[in-house]
């Protein structure tokens, strides 16, 4: 197979996600809304007192995009093993590891995307000084696509399973953690006023680790689910 | 490819099934060469998807092995990928597209032949369908849409589901009239099905899975 064909099916597969994203616009907005609504409860729920709303803030807005996530990731390959496209896809004669990069790509800016979009907005909300609120759009730029493909591996490991959601959460939930910790303190120390370029360094590599790790690990994943 | 025309075949070497410690069949060998078909039949349960998901590569026979022009298929991967193309029991297609979008996917999937989207869905009776959405046709045109992805890729082997479901007596002579045209061009297939399959044109082999079974 020639590469060119190759990024034919790239550009397709991932203009087909796309496409039925659009279709199905209610589902789309989904992690969004619940991203939204989980950070402005919050001053409800704890009072409007300023300084404690920027103490919480970053991590606030760090557990809502982690959770939102979250929500949104069984989408990235149940539909398409219910109707047997999935099946298709480990039959093509092209990587099934590019075709899941197509997919995940599909996902982040379906659902991660948005997030990064409403979340300076959601940070003038909970009342973050203008550096961190930069600083949160940097983590979030890099955060959100290594929240799509690490929760890529573990839906492609559960998605033959009838009730998979429950064990979904516990696999990827640790994953998830270190990059929590390491963004939502960025945030924090960038609000101090102090440098954050060893927070941003730790997270750009989990991006770059997963994003050469995690199509691999996928599609061996599904290989074994759909066996 | 380089492989000589005459030398494509594939070839099972006693195989064997195993599901919820049950023997489904063991020791199951077979040939089959271009022009060629083979029809499996069997009770229901008998394990006639599983071995044509083994066929597949999806899934891995517990015993035996099954080669492709003399290699194995599970070692040539996607090498082997290129020449096969599966219906299975589910369509395949997405519902929320329409039939030349689902039609151009399975394309880029695999190794483009001349055949142009609009003579595929011409060929399966879904031309003025094009651009309805899948959802809206019937489960015997969806089902006509499954299968005429096997129209746009240049494969050899045809590995078929219960190919005739919800189709209607027209609708399976004009699946018949393809599947016929494929094998005298030099094309393999494999076929489970409870709809007698009558190919004028092809050799025939029966493998029947309940007479195998333990």
């Amino acid at each position: 197979m020639t590469s060119d064909s190759l990024l034919r099916a790239f550009t397709l597969l991932l203009k087909r996600d796309l496409t039925l994203a659009i279709r199905h616009r209610a589902e789309m907005i989904n992690p969004l809304l619940f991203f939204v609504l989980v950070t402005s409860l919050f001053p409800l729920g704890i009072g409007a007192d300023p300084k404690l709303l920027q103490a919480v803030g970053p991590g606030v807005i760090w557990v809502a995009a982690l959770l939102a996530a979250l929500l949104s990731l069984e989408g990235i390959f149940r539909s398409d093993f219910e109707d047997g496209t999935l099946e298709q896809f480990l039959l093509s004669s092209h990587p099934v590891s590019v075709l899941v990069l197509a997919k995940v790509l599909a996902h982040w800016l379906i659902t991660g995307l948005p997030l990064l979009v409403i979340s300076p907005l959601l940070g003038v909300l909970l009342g973050l000084p203008g550096d961190a609120i930069m600083i949160l759009l940097v983590t979030l730029a890099l955060g959100t696509p290594v929240l799509s493909l690490i929760g890529a591996v573990g839906v492609a490991l559960t998605v033959g399973l009838r009730k998979g959601g429950m064990i979904l959460s516990l696999l990827v939930l640790p994953l998830y953690i270190p990059l929590l910790i390491f963004a939502a303190n960025a945030v924090d120390t960038a609000a101090a006023g102090l440098p954050v370029t060893a927070h941003l360094s730790l997270i750009s590599a989990l991006l770059v680790l997963s994003l050469s790790l995690s199509p691999l690990a996928t599609a061996a994943a599904l290989r074994i689910s759909l066996s | 490819m380089t492989q000589s025309k005459n030398n494509t075949r594939l070839e099972a070497h006693g195989l064997e099934c195993i599901r919820d410690d049950r023997t489904l069949f063991s020791d199951l060998s077979f040939r089959l060469e271009r022009g060629q078909a083979l029809v499996l039949e069997g009770r229901n349960g008998s394990g006639k998807t599983s071995l044509l998901r083994i066929l597949c590569g999806i899934r891995l026979p517990d015993a035996g092995r099954i080669n492709w022009c003399g290699e194995e298929i599970n070692r040539l991967g996607a090498d082997y990928h290129e020449h096969t193309a599966y219906v299975g029991h589910r369509d395949g297609i997405k519902l929320d597209l329409t039939p030349l979008e689902n039609l151009a996917m399975a394309r880029a999937l695999g190794k483009p032949n001349d055949t142009t989207l609009e003579e595929a869905l011409e060929k399966v009776d879904l031309y003025g369908f094009e651009d309805v959405l899948t959802r809206n046709l019937s489960a015997g045109q969806q089902r006509r849409l499954a299968l005429a992805r096997l129209l746009v890729t240049d494969t050899v082997l045809w590995i078929l589901d219960e190919p005739f479901t919800s189709l209607d007596v027209h609708g399976i002579q004009v699946i018949e009239e393809l599947l016929d045209q494929h094998t005298s061009r030099g094309g393999m297939l494999a076929v489970t099905s409870h709809h007698a399959v009558n190919l004028a044109s092809t050799t025939i082999q029966r493998i029947n899975l309940s007479e195998l079974a333990a």
